[in-house]
């Protein structure tokens, strides 16, 4: 198998009495989009920060490729935008992306190419200091992606960005995804998340507490919307089913959890033998939204 | 190492403070061509600096390079905000994610306070050079050659200044700050001197030995100034009745001491980038 891209084991960061990431392990595997969702202070940046060569960890290992190279030569291969845009003001957007060239040490080839894609070719001889938040972000995007990274990472990418802004930023992350790069994606943002991202993990207090495919989050496997007549009895028939976990009423339709792997039309004809005709059902699958809720309060 | 610089000097070129400062630093310099046309006319008194014998090889390498080293405050502030602008922009941290490591950071920054170091040396050299051509009264080649250790000296002189500064920006991260601190540095070693010398240890020479050992202090100490070694200035000395036997030369010993420091300022900037968290 080929060795991941990103491999972290039992990674600790302490800032005094305050422990950050506490015992983070997880391995990034090539063509996989990755979210790494939790509240603010859950320590996604810090972990971040630490596998980017700006934050020190207390203790604990990383390796970049199956640990082949030092971390500032795999950054080479990395792209990674965090928090805010950083560039110098006084250059301008070409002349920021040329910079970041030299560093990475590529010639400039691809500059005007990365810049057509974040849609500022007609910018790229203003200023930085001239653009607003959302140009910001997009030229840092632009400059991640500069060396047709292995593997991009954003750790909240449309920040402080308004609706059109996160809307543009958004369509550049599927288009970078949908061409088979694989992305780590920081945010707090769950719908986020839910739309681009194949495998999730959910930090709090600087601890996993779910790391895998976003659709196998919750063991539960989604609930039913139902709604008839006579919803007393509707209730009483339901309690009855074997499988049924919990039950509630609200706005007058009937949710129903269950154990198992429940199909409409059994659960239906299981209804209507009991003489019950409903008039709604509707299989739903649990957002991520509820999803991380129900992780987080536990 | 061309990578390093190339990245670095598109930093300081594209900021056109840092650029008006680099040029008018060298603008500056040359007009110490200037002085030579300095002549004053006070009824008998005469004073022309050309004729005055201040641009006769060797001397014009000790008074060329001692008045040079004094305008190395533009690139200081050229070095100092380089090192700040990193912080308050947050291009440090970007620098070092897009896979630069913090010895190169460093290493960049370095290379740069040499190459200053070494252009202004080089600048001074031939300026100076030009001028004791066009006015020096001896122009064989042995005594042109004589006395070269000065622009050594100013080299070291430099790069030890400039590599304080460097040190003051990655710890201080605020460019304002960090040349405060500067000047307050010179400040407490002035005082501290002159209460140990003079109120505490009675004139003792000890406390000269020691302060030969601070930064500053042993920076100056590089090149004494020239001024009193001037035949003019001499025989007024002379006839006021100052016995004046100071040791003009440079010593190997104060050299050592600023590449000591030049390596314990560089080697401290990375200890420190290393550890903080950015």
């Amino acid at each position: 198998m080929e060795s991941p891209i990103l491999t972290i084991k039992n990674l600790h960061k302490r800032y005094g009495k305050v422990h950050a990431v506490n015992d983070v392990s997880l391995e990034i595997h090539k063509g996989n989009v990755y979210g790494i969702l939790g509240p603010n202070g859950s320590g996604k940046s810090t972990t971040l920060g630490i596998v980017l060569n700006v934050v020190n960890k207390t203790s604990g290992e990383y390796n970049w490729f199956g640990g082949t190279m030092a971390t500032h030569e795999a950054l080479k291969k990395v792209g990674a935008i965090i928090e805010r845009p950083n560039f110098y003001p006084y250059m301008t957007a070409q002349e920021n992306l040329e910079l970041v060239c030299k560093i990475k040490g590529i010639n400039y080839s691809k500059v005007k190419e990365k810049l057509e894609i974040v849609g500022l070719i007609d910018r790229k001889d203003s200023k930085f200091k001239t653009f607003s938040l959302g140009m910001k972000q997009r030229l840092a995007i632009a400059s991640a992606l500069l060396n047709d990274p292995e593997i991009l990472i954003l750790d909240e990418p449309t920040n402080g960005l308004d609706p059109q802004g996160i809307h543009q930023i958004r369509d550049i992350i599927r288009l970078i995804a949908s061409q088979g790069t694989t992305i780590l994606l920081a945010s707090h943002l769950l719908d986020e998340v839910e739309k681009v991202c194949s495998h999730v993990l959910v930090l709090r207090f600087g601890e996993i507490l779910y790391n895998g495919k976003v659709d196998e989050m919750s063991n539960k496997s989604g609930y039913f919307e139902l709604q008839s007549n006579d919803s007393q009895r509707l209730i009483e028939v339901l309690k009855n089913h074997t499988e049924l976990e919990s039950i509630k009423e609200t706005e007058g339709k009937i949710i129903a959890y269950f154990k198992a792997q429940i199909d409409a039309t059994e659960l239906n004809k299981f209804l209507f033998e009991k003489g019950i005709i409903l008039n709604h059902l509707v299989k739903r699958k649990l957002s991520l939204e509820e999803q991380f809720l129900e992780l987080t309060n536990q | 190492m061309k990578r390093l610089l190339a990245i670095e000097l598109q930093k300081i070129w594209k900021n056109r403070a840092s650029k008006v400062l680099t040029i008018g630093y060298f603008v500056i310099l040359s007009f110490i061509a200037l002085i030579a046309s300095i002549k004053f006319d006070i009824g008998n008194f005469k004073l022309h600096f050309a004729e005055m014998g201040i641009f006769n090889f060797p001397f014009i390498w000790h008074f060329n390079t001692w008045i040079a080293s004094g305008l190395k405050f533009f690139l200081a502030i050229v070095i100092v905000s380089m090192m700040a602008n990193e912080y308050s922009y947050g291009t440090l941290k970007q620098n070092l994610i897009d896979g630069m490591s913090k010895k190169e950071f460093i290493l960049s920054k370095f290379l740069t306070v040499v190459l200053f170091a070494s252009v202004s040396t080089l600048f001074i050299f031939l300026m100076s050079l030009v001028l004791g051509l066009s006015f020096s009264s001896y122009t064989e080649f042995g005594i042109i050659f004589s006395d070269l250790e000065y622009l050594l000296a100013y080299f070291v002189k430099l790069l030890g200044f400039f590599s304080f500064c460097l040190f003051l920006g990655v710890l201080i991260k605020r460019s304002a700050f960090a040349l405060g601190f500067l000047f307050i540095w010179f400040l407490v070693e002035k005082i501290s001197y002159g209460i140990f010398k003079f109120e505490i240890f009675n004139r003792s020479p000890i406390v000269d030995d020691v302060y030969a050992f601070m930064p500053l202090e042993s920076i100056s100490n590089l090149i004494i100034e020239p001024i009193t070694r001037l035949n003019a200035i001499r025989s007024i000395q002379e006839a006021v009745g100052e016995n004046s036997t100071k040791d003009y030369d440079i010593h190997f010993s104060s050299i050592v001491i600023v590449l000591v420091w030049t390596i314990i300022f560089i080697y401290s900037s990375y200890a420190i980038i290393k550890k903080r968290d950015l």
